[in-house]
């Protein structure tokens, strides 16, 4: 298991830093700059605002200083957002994205797994097909048509809840962007979910409990539902790292201050450092996520291990 | 010698020639497929939406760039062909979810196209030759795996430019990963079989039995994978246009015409309604081919 862990952690410190040259570089090598808006300014001034940014200076001095600095978790000023750091934008909008994905998660495993599970108990029936139906329904249907939907609906015809808006995370303005977000992942995990419970249910050692006499609710419990969430945990590993990422678009579409927003205007504006900045920070998290879903992975299947020595 | 029925079973020429042989797997498959009707139908439905998306702009009475004064978010009606109604520059919009389709579908095939012949290729390569090339192109493939891939296509698209080929690239050149996993996988227990073997012992190079012995035999997950990718590509390529990086005015996608409803949802509905309606469509019918497939291809899970 420590081979198991150190040869992970071999792969992963690379991979974060390949991610951050390749980041770096194309940002550098993309035509268009970040002042190009601003375009009366005399070319004194210009050169001197590029200057005050090391913009100036050779590309690979550029990426050493980038480096030294955000090893530091130093990224720069923000060229766009002017007067903020890029860490301090940061420092904003990720509790928002985290906040939203965290309970979108949360709301999808606990939807996703009891209809799953019910889906499995009740095969073929039509409480299955109802599940299996709505799971259909929330694979088909991108996000960027659900919240729409679920605005215009609940926000503007009900006028139960907010359109928009974050009002210091409310949960009233909380409701729609979480419900839009955890939709798909119901789906996908109530699919997972019943997949896994078909299988067990038919496993010989079920059959054994069932000939034993066990209760239908205790068999559930003790001997279906512990094997059968093994695919949950391969699932949860990268889908929580997704935490974060996944929320870009509701994020645009409820106007919501988090880091998601600030990337897409970041990389439209070619604002270098909140870009790289953000980059990084995902980067982390989603090896970080991947790591430790391995490792419980590898942990729970011995086979995993094997493969590693 | 007379045959007498019954005295002997027949050997397995007399069968076949009865046609009462086991069928290949293949043909096992297409049966199983053949009668699971949600998948039939998605065909139908799925070849209907393709041939309508190429027919219907070329002899519609409406471009996708006319626009008309006259009629400037005209709710659906049959009068003056505007079917599905207008959109704010008064463009008639049925003509341009059709035209949006050709482009969405385009994008879906020929991304997934891409990352077949990468996957494959990468895949097959890395199982069969195994050891240290193994080694290296699969740590390669698990280093891309921790790329924030959605990330990575905007930085590629913003810095680039947003050309609709870029767009393609972009998409397939991420999407392959998954693709090469499940074909090594493949491979690994394929090259173990006895014909591979043989093609080995008989001196076949090694290009011809990659090609003629191992791909062939890995096809089955790699199909089934290849129709969830295609609907995967074609949402990818919608969450950039939603997002101002992927097709451009005056072209058009559904991703890309769902945006733009979006922004008139309380006003004309419509705008969204049928491009959306199209694309869920579409998800449906692939996501129940694959599932058909899958079924039909690995009966063990039904």
């Amino acid at each position: 298991m420590l081979n198991y862990t150190l040869r992970r952690l071999g792969i992963a410190i690379p991979t974060l830093f390949i991610i951050v040259t390749a980041a770096f570089f194309l940002m550098r090598l993309a035509p268009g700059g970040p002042f190009d808006a601003e375009a009366d300014l005399e070319p004194e001034v210009l050169e001197n605002i590029r200057a005050s940014y090391d913009l100036d200076k050779p590309l690979l001095t550029q990426y050493r200083l980038f480096l030294q600095r955000a090893v530091r978790g130093d990224f720069g000023p923000s060229l766009v957002y002017k007067d903020y750091s890029v860490t301090e934008l940061i420092a904003i909008g990720l509790p928002v994205s985290i906040q939203l994905g965290l309970l979108a998660k949360l709301l999808a495993l606990v939807l996703g797994c009891t209809g799953g599970i019910v889906a499995a108990l009740r095969q073929n029936t039509t409480v299955d097909h109802a599940v299996m139906a709505m799971a259909m329904t929330g694979i088909a249907l991108p996000a960027f048509v659900t919240a729409p939907i679920l605005a215009l609906v609940f926000g503007l015809y009900l006028k139960l809840l907010p359109v928009a808006g974050w009002d210091d995370g409310a949960w009233r303005n909380l409701v729609l962007p979480v419900v839009a977000l955890a939709l798909p992942q119901v789906a996908v995990i109530a699919r997972l979910m019943r997949g896994g419970m078909l299988e067990v249910l038919r496993a010989s050692f079920v059959r054994t409990a069932r000939a034993r006499g066990l209760g239908e609710a205790r068999i559930v419990t003790r001997h279906v539902l512990p094997t059968a969430l093994i695919p949950l945990v391969g699932y949860l590993g990268p889908a929580l790292a997704g935490i974060m990422t996944g929320s870009l678009v509701i994020e645009l579409i409820f106007n919501l201050p988090g880091v998601g927003r600030y990337f897409v205007q970041g990389a439209l504006n070619r604002d270098y450092p909140l870009v790289m900045g953000i980059v990084i920070v995902y980067a982390t998290f989603i090896i970080l996520f991947n790591l430790l879903s391995d490792l419980a992975y590898a942990g729970l299947d011995p086979r995993v291990r094997k493969a590693y020595r | 010698m007379a045959s007498r029925p019954g005295a002997l079973s027949p050997g397995p020429v007399t069968r076949a020639l009865r046609g009462d042989i086991p069928a290949s797997l293949w043909r096992q498959a297409s049966r199983r497929f053949a009668r699971n009707r949600a998948a039939m139908g998605s065909i139908v439905v799925l070849l209907l939406i393709t041939v309508t998306s190429i027919a219907v702009p070329m002899f519609w009475p409406h471009g996708i760039e006319d626009a008309s004064w006259e009629a400037i978010l005209a709710p659906p009606s049959f009068a003056d062909w505007h079917w599905f109604g207008t959109d704010a520059n008064g463009r008639d919009l049925l003509v341009r979810v059709f035209y949006g389709g050709r482009i969405s579908l385009a994008i879906g095939v020929l991304t997934t196209v891409v990352a077949l012949l990468i996957g494959v290729t990468w895949g097959t390569v890395a199982g069969y030759l195994g050891g240290r090339i193994d080694g290296f192109m699969m740590r390669f493939v698990d280093i891309l795996y921790a790329l924030p891939l959605l990330f990575f296509i905007i930085i590629l698209v913003t810095v680039f430019g947003r050309n609709i080929f870029l767009v393609f690239m972009a998409i397939g050149a991420v999407e392959w990963l998954t693709m090469s996993r499940i074909v090594r996988g493949q491979t690994l227990s394929v090259k173990a079989k006895e014909y591979v073997e043989s093609a080995v012992a008989i001196g076949l190079p090694k290009p011809v039995i990659l090609w003629r012995y191992i791909v062939p035999n890995v096809l089955g997950p790699v199909v089934v994978y290849v129709t969830l990718l295609i609907p995967t590509n074609i949402v990818v390529e919608s969450y950039l246009s939603f997002l101002g990086l992927g097709v451009q005015e005056p072209l058009t996608s559904w991703g890309l015409l769902i945006s733009q409803g979006a922004g008139q949802l309380d006003s004309a509905p419509w705008l969204i309604a049928f491009p959306a309606t199209f694309l869920a469509v579409t998800m449906f019918c692939f996501n129940f081919i694959g599932d058909g497939l899958r079924d039909a291809l690995d009966p063990r899970d039904r």
